[in-house]
């Protein structure tokens, strides 16, 4: 290459894919443009033209259009347009215009192909665009973690160890201790003739021998029938790791059964999925559960933040990361609820607590206030019984202030009267705000459709969940509502895909990736699963359950899923090195702090955050409240 | 427009296609010969018809007969495209000594040519560019009569060729560019033609380097914004070169 087009060069390597093009490649690449000026309105390729060339622009912008003649994407200086019409060898797919003067670099076809076979970045880049590539990225950085790559058959190392149901407790002891187990699945043997398979009914791992029959000294001959765990939480043998660690996070269970079919294949442990991940926030969540008061407790909670990093740095995704923080959060809520039961004795009628929010919705990230909620049992007298509840809330809410997870500035609490109340009154507080909505109420009440009965009666909260999804896809006006409020958030892209940027509290130019990115999301999205009568919590997992009713296009619903992850790891990833560099993790970002990498995705990912909101207002045609 | 002494009037007046057919009979120099015998599109061809190649010099001053080129840059080009591919650069030792005004202007330096060739070895580089192709400049009065006079010098012949000045293009697009008096008593700021002043009304990009092929390049790109802006692609030659 000629030092003398070092300006030239300067300016592709500045953008993806060039920017991790290696130097051989650009400065061949440099020598071989052609450039070429084309004025606004100029028609550059045409539908069924020969591709001959891949465009750069170096300056202006440039508009591309479906066949249809719709428009399909606007690009502006350091983007790339034309490669499709090259790799489909052949003819323009997108026909493109210039809409300002442009000044355009050409990349010959002979020169395109040679980067595509030598450079696999690039050849990534190109196959796939916006919000394809978007996806691309998402998947290429969980290719690198082997919990998100692995499957749960793989922790599989032995036959299954079982025993019929019947088998006494010594008997059951000795099977475990000959073949050197912690867990023994119990079969059901009685399904007579029309079936030649048995039936798994049950678990006993060491834990329940100790806990259970040992410490209560039962005698050997108990049926093991009596003392072993139903209702078993299972995983199939297709599912990755992570999704097995995130079963556990949940269910705060160390052995999970894998089944095939119909087929038991086997028992995966905590400890085969902590091989994968050696310091597992795992670990923390089992010892969460061993400490004794709230000193200790918040002495472990130091730990979160490390947890978090580390599962940053290994590459774990947001969904991953989101789960293991509520998790976390959630053991921490369980743990200080045993340890207000032990103080202050068992409750006078059954209850439930209840988190909300981000730890409802397994979204949960090191930046979080808590937002909780009691469900009394319909026997509950406030005379005689709120006293306790109230100290029950109180003791909880301040060991949570304790952790890190500061007290709920909207005073969403259980230790507010208000949100500490028989079922029937969240019955009935459901039911209004459903039924007879109105935007201002629903504004506040926003957070209380993503709930999870996490402690106690948890029935109740999947009572709550069922009125709601039963209600709420019936009431037109309420999921319209609730879409205006939606729309009050709206992503940081102006209408050249530039950043729009506002003044951060220490006068930056930034914006918010919670509220103009995840929030909007998560708000859209928990109307589409409302109006679909989904029961989901977790957005990823309602994505899922409005693929199942069509309400959106397959397509769609991976832009939404790839838009969600991207945002939210940006996020994650810019609250980690926040937190590296021992400062206060934020939401707010600057551009500048972003690889070009991350820069350009982002703006794909609003792309499809702003699209998803034009679609929410099409379909219950309504207009944002206000502007935030 | 390049002076030939001995050349008669009746050739220098002839149509550019048919004077080029005359010179290539009457040049001496291989190279000069070769450069006629490529030939000159007429002037009714469409300018999007035309191969062009942007040109610009560096030199120790502005008057071809005291001064010396320093540098070459040259990219060919037509309407559609320009051809980084066949961009070139040359360094090449002046006759007279550098001035340390211009090595602050253009930033080559003695070193820089203390071993650079002279003009007479890559005559014949250069020539394979600018044969059969219709030169384009920024400000006429530099590439044109520099190349004469060093050809004059080294092979006692000048070189005669029509060009493309973007900067007399531009001058005039502005005729009134010299605010009246009263205008520049309220503040308006004489229209300067110079190269990038040029570029940024057509929103061509600043470049941030300057040496003789950037300017090329530059120039080029110049070129193309003036065609789509204020003539069209069908505009004959003879309407542009000078």
């Amino acid at each position: 290459m000629q030092a003398e087009l070092i300006d030239i060069r300067n300016h592709l390597i500045q953008h993806a894919p060039f920017d991790e093009m290696p130097e051989e490649l650009v400065n061949e690449l440099t020598t071989n443009i052609e450039i070429s000026y084309v004025r606004a309105g100029t028609q550059i390729t045409e539908t069924g033209q020969i591709s001959t060339r891949m465009y750069y622009v170096r300056s202006g912008a440039v508009e591309i259009f479906r066949r249809s003649g719709e428009l399909y994407n606007r690009i502006s200086e350091g983007e790339i347009f034309g490669q499709f019409g090259l790799l489909m060898r052949g003819q323009v797919r997108f026909p493109a215009r210039a809409l300002e003067d442009s000044l355009l670099y050409c990349v010959p076809k002979e020169i395109f192909h040679h980067l595509f076979e030598n450079d696999e970045n690039f050849a990534d880049f190109v196959e796939i665009e916006d919000r394809s590539r978007l996806r691309s990225a998402v998947s290429r950085r969980e290719k690198s973690n082997a919990l998100m790559t692995s499957r749960v058959n793989r922790l599989i190392s032995r036959e299954t160890v079982s025993a019929p149901t019947t088998v006494r407790l010594q008997e059951a002891a000795r099977i475990m201790t000959d073949q050197g187990v912690s867990a023994l699945l119990l079969m059901d043997e009685e399904c007579g003739a029309t079936c030649d398979r048995e039936r798994l009914v049950g678990i006993i791992t060491d834990r329940d021998l100790r806990t259970r029959a040992v410490t209560e000294a039962l005698p050997s001959e108990t049926p093991i029938s009596e003392i072993m765990t139903t209702g078993l939480i299972t995983i199939r043998a297709s599912s990755y790791v992570f999704e097995a660690m995130l079963t556990m996070l949940h269910n705060n269970v160390h052995h999970l059964p894998v089944i095939d079919g119909d087929e038991v294949r086997g028992v995966i442990a905590l400890a085969d999925i902590v091989r994968y991940e050696s310091q597992s926030s795992l670990y923390l969540v089992s010892n969460i559960f061993h400490q004794q008061d709230v000193k200790a407790l918040k002495k472990i909670s130091r730990d979160v933040r490390d947890s978090f990093v580390r599962m940053v740095n290994e590459d774990a995704n947001s969904h991953m990361i989101g789960s293991a923080m509520a998790g976390i959060g959630r053991s921490f809520t369980q743990r200080l609820l045993e340890l207000g039961e032990e103080k202050l004795g068992p409750p006078p009628v059954p209850y439930c607590f209840m988190a909300l929010g981000s730890m409802a919705r397994d979204e949960q990230l090191v930046v979080t206030d808590q937002d909780n909620a009691m469900i009394l049992s319909d026997s509950f007298v406030p005379e005689e019984h709120d006293a306790y509840f109230l100290e029950l809330a109180k003791f909880v809410s301040d060991g949570l202030a304790e952790c890190g997870y500061t007290y709920c500035t909207g005073d969403i609490m259980a230790t507010n009267p208000k949100w500490r109340q028989p079922l029937k009154v969240w019955r009935s507080y459901f039911t209004d705000w459903i039924e007879n909505p109105k935007a201002e109420a629903l504004l506040n009440s926003n957070i209380f459709f993503d709930l999870d009965g996490i402690y106690g009666r948890t029935e109740f909260a999947e009572e709550l969940k069922a009125l709601i999804s039963e209600k709420a896809s019936n009431s037109q006006l309420f999921l319209s509502l609730m879409a205006r409020n939606a729309l009050n958030r709206t992503p940081p892209l102006g209408f050249f895909r530039t950043f729009v940027l506002e003044e951060d509290g220490k006068h930056q130019k930034t914006f918010n990736l919670k509220r103009r990115g995840t929030a909007p999301l998560s708000d859209l999205i928990r109307i589409h699963a409302l109006a679909c009568g989904s029961r989901a919590q977790n957005s990823f997992e309602r994505l899922k359950g409005i693929g199942k009713t069509k309400l959106i296009m397959e397509d769609d619903l991976s832009n939404l899923r790839d838009a969600l992850e991207f945002i939210s790891i940006v996020r994650i990833r810019h609250q980690a090195l926040t937190l590296e560099a021992g400062g206060e993790p934020d939401n707010n970002v600057r551009p500048e702090d972003l690889s070009p990498f991350e820069r350009s995705h982002l703006k794909d990912a609003f792309q499809v955050v702003s699209n998803a909101q034009k679609f929410l207002r099409f379909r219950y045609n309504s207009q944002a409240t206000r502007h935030v | 427009m390049s002076e030939n002494d001995s050349l008669p009037d009746a050739t220098k007046n002839l149509p550019w296609p048919e004077q080029y057919q005359a010179l290539s009979k009457s040049a001496q120099a291989p190279v000069l010969k070769a450069f006629y015998e490529a030939g000159c599109v007429s002037e009714d061809t469409p300018i999007s018809e035309v191969a062009m190649v942007a040109l610009d010099f560096e030199t120790t001053g502005l008057e071809a007969d005291a001064h010396s080129i320093v540098s070459i840059g040259l990219v060919p080009f037509t309407l559609d495209a320009i051809l980084l591919n066949q961009a070139k650069h040359w360094i090449v030792r002046p006759r007279l000594p550098l001035h340390q005004t211009s090595v602050t202007f253009h930033g080559i330096t003695h070193a820089d040519i203390s071993d650079a060739p002279d003009l007479s070895d890559i005559l014949e580089e250069v020539f394979a560019s600018l044969n059969g192709r219709i030169p384009v400049v920024h400000f006429r009065h530099i590439e044109r009569p520099f190349l004469n006079v060093a050809l004059q010098y080294r092979l006692n012949e000048g070189i005669r060729f029509p060009l493309i000045d973007t900067m007399a293009i531009e001058a005039h697009l502005h005729p009134d560019r010299q605010p009246s008096f009263f205008k520049r008593l309220v503040g308006e700021k004489p229209i300067s033609i110079r190269l990038a002043d040029s570029r940024k009304r057509y929103g061509l990009p600043h470049y941030a380097a300057h040496n003789a092929l950037v300017d090329a390049i530059a120039t080029a790109e110049l070129l193309q914004a003036q065609i789509q802006h204020h003539f069209g692609v069908q505009t004959p030659i003879g309407n542009l070169w000078l």
